[in-house]
């Protein structure tokens, strides 16, 4: 469903991405993990659409079709949801109602009917108890006030109620504790499905123990550098990126040309 | 301020010579219009030079020549119909000249007054006779002294003390049909101890380039609860320079809700006297402006008495070329102890030509009081727009919900239904994708 190659971003003329390849099918739930600024955020900020960031070169095909002629509200409605590393918060504009207006785009984009109101709140109620959110979260202000594991979970709602086909987490796991961490993984568990990939950005292996991942890869400055399947979470755990960076580093050396 | 009179100054002096012109005055002030007359040929108009009207330039209505109107320009109810909420009642003034026939004054309780000023002050009204002039001192500035000397008429709303009148009162003023024409609306509104009354003060135009140059007086007797709004929707070829003056009694409730659409020019003046213990003084805005439009709005809040709370909060939404100036003054007396003001000014440019003076200011002579005041330009916040984007909405629609967000806690304030309905589908036709707004909120 998602297939990136060669992707080169760049960020007021700094290269972040540098040729990065991954594919995602159906059903399948990939980790990325990485050291800090290695370009996790940058490859789920520029699967969103944000425009700050430059695509320099290569390709993103989602379903069939070049995502990056897509702004990023078609993205959504195509099935792409991304749950920000910092949710924003929205004074002046409740989660209620931000969420209706969401829904009701993707679903006339998707030529479904609008839902009523109605229907709307049954729908919201019932994800709520999912990722067990407090109501009175929801007609406060997006975010606003929100404690940081009260965003992240909001943002698993948001996802639930909106149903994409690939969801990118971007840290989702930061600064939950271990019963919100639970909450959370739930939430996405009850959404895995056959149709549905997930790309979960993490830098705990904890999280993979609840979100069973099938791929596991490595991203260090801007390049995918090793995959493997959820054992290599633990390796990483273990023994940190110093020991990936470093025989990195030695493979790079040896290949070099005699005499370089 | 003692700028020389230019040449075509004088054709507003002698606008005061015309044969017609209304002379009509508060006995207790004989000679006031001459005197102000007289206080105008002294001051002329203000220029930048003068620090309250550093950022905006009256040099146009300086040079214009406007007609003064000595009678009001035809206008029929139909012609009205967008301004006129027909649930409230209503006194209609055409080129300041009280209509009775495109007005609607019954059902009020008795002893209540509502109508023409200088049919108030003629019938010998002592109420009207006491209170007018009294807390507006035309010496102070150019425009008060104009209204002072050139009034035709204006509203007059009395209401006896412990009064409660349930019906909205809508005054409405209208730039009749025609060019240049000016009026100097003259509004007297008097609230008795105890009394309740909410006030909806409609600006609208029908004629191009007028000049509407109102004074409010607007005194609210002991525990006096006045809900006053003030609805700008004159033609954005329009100039409007307007001074409101609240006095208030001890315990006085007094609110105000300046919404500002319309007008080309629009300079807004507020006076707020705090002349009592206990007041409760609230002063909300909103402007929006777009074009060339330009919006000055000028605060003073005198607390002369200890205990009172005054809340102002101002909000603006400026597109393409537009420019608003705030400046808001909260002056605390050395009485006034335990004053607790507040004072909010927040902008919101859509566009990197518009612009915005701000400038709020305290001045306390008192040491136990709690005053805070802040102002803000931004713009859109884009990871808020992108975050919309990102589930779905588009970006018109996205930026829209944002600047409604922006405008809400205006709207959420607004305690009149209809005013707050009308000010929301304005938003609502106003913004871009403004259905889906509509359909968010
Ligand atoms: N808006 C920006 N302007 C300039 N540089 C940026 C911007 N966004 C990201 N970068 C830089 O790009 C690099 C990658 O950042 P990115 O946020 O993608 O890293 P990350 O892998 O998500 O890190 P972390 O684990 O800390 O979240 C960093 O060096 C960062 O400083
Ligand atoms: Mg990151």
């Amino acid at each position: 469903m998602l297939k990136i190659q060669n992707l080169h971003v760049s960020i007021e003329d700094n290269e972040i991405l540098k040729g990065l390849d991954l594919e995602v099918k159906p059903g399948e739930v990939h980790a990325i993990m990485g050291p800090n600024g290695s370009g996790k955020s940058t490859l789920a900020q520029v699967l969103a659409g944000r425009d700050e960031y430059e695509v320099t070169e290569g390709s993103i095909d989602f379903q069939g079709e070049d995502l990056l002629e897509m702004d990023p509200e078609i993205r959504a409605c195509e099935g792409i949801f991304l749950a920000f590393q910092y949710p924003v918060e929205i004074p002046g504009v409740s989660n209620t109602y931000f969420l209706k207006a969401a829904l009701n785009a993707v679903r006339k984009h998707r030529g479904e009917n609008e839902l009523d109101a109605v229907d709307f709140l049954r729908l919201v109620r019932e994800r709520m108890k999912m990722v067990e959110m407090d109501e009175t979260l929801l007609n406060r202000p997006v975010n606003e006030g929100f404690s940081g594991g009260e965003k992240k979970r909001n943002e698993i709602f948001h996802m639930s109620v909106l149903e994409p086909k690939l969801a990118v987490l971007d840290e989702t796991d930061s600064g939950l504790d271990i019963d919100a961490l639970r909450i959370v993984a739930n939430g996405v568990n009850s959404l895995r499905a056959e149709d549905r990939g997930f790309l979960v950005i993490t830098h705990y292996q904890r999280l993979l123990d609840y979100i069973v991942p099938d791929f596991v890869h490595v991203l260090v400055d801007g390049r995918i550098v090793r995959s493997g399947g959820k054992e290599l979470a633990h390796e990483l755990e273990d023994k940190g990126y110093g020991w990936l960076e470093a025989e990195l580093a030695s493979e790079a050396t040896s290949a070099a040309p005699v005499g370089a | 301020m003692s700028n020389v009179v230019a040449a075509a100054e004088n054709s507003y002096l002698a606008a005061f010579d015309q044969p017609g012109r209304a002379t009509v005055e508060p006995t207790p002030r004989p000679g006031w219009r001459q005197a102000a007359r007289d206080r105008f040929a002294e001051l002329g108009f203000p220029t930048k030079r003068d620090e309250d009207w550093r950022f905006t330039n009256v040099g146009p209505v300086a040079r214009t020549e406007y007609e003064l109107a000595v009678a009001p320009a035809a206008v029929t109810l139909d012609q009205l119909e967008p301004w006129i909420y027909p649930e409230m009642a209503r006194a209609v003034f055409v080129d300041g000249h009280f209509v009775a026939g495109l007005s609607d004054l019954d059902g009020l309780p008795d002893g209540v007054r509502v109508g023409s000023l200088a049919a108030a002050l003629e019938g010998g009204d002592v109420t009207a006779h006491d209170h007018l002039g009294r807390y507006a001192p035309f010496d102070r500035q150019a425009f008060i002294a104009l209204n002072t000397a050139l009034f035709a008429d204006g509203a007059f709303v009395a209401v006896p003390a412990k009064t409660v009148v349930e019906r909205p009162i809508q005054l409405l003023f209208v730039a009749g049909p025609g060019e240049r024409r000016m009026a100097f609306p003259r509004n007297l509104i008097v609230a008795g101890e105890a009394a309740q009354v909410t006030l909806v003060e409609s600006y609208v135009g029908l004629g191009t380039e007028s000049l509407t140059c109102p004074v409010t007086e607007l005194a609210a007797d002991p525990a006096a609860v006045v809900d006053h709004y003030r609805l700008q929707q004159e033609r954005t070829d329009a100039t409007h320079i307007a001074l409101q003056h609240y006095h208030c009694e001890r315990a006085a409730n007094v609110s105000t809700h300046s919404l500002s659409f319309g007008g080309g020019l629009v300079r807004n003046d507020v006076w707020a006297v705090l002349d009592g213990e206990g007041v409760e003084c609230t002063l909300n805005g909103l402007y929006l402006t777009r074009g060339r439009q330009h919006v000055d709005n000028h605060m003073w809040v005198e607390h002369v008495k200890p205990n009172c709370n005054s809340y102002e909060l101002y909000k603006g939404i400026l597109e393409e070329q537009s420019r608003a100036v705030f400046n808001g003054l909260i002056h605390v007396h050395p009485e006034a102890q335990k004053t607790d003001a507040k004072q909010t000014n927040r902008n919101l440019l859509l566009s990197s030509d518009a612009g915005v003076h701000t400038n709020p200011q305290l001045v306390i002579h008192a040491d136990d009081v709690r005053c805070t005041h802040g102002s803000t330009v931004g713009q859109l916040d884009a990871d808020a727009v992108f975050y919309l984007r990102s589930r779905g909405i588009g970006e018109e629609a996205a930026k829209s919900l944002l600047i409604y967000a922006f405008a809400r806690d205006i709207v959420d304030r607004i305690r009149l239904e209809s005013v707050r309905t009308d000010l929301e589908e304005f938003l609502f036709s106003r913004l871009p994708k403004g259905e889906i707004v509509r359909q968010a909120v």
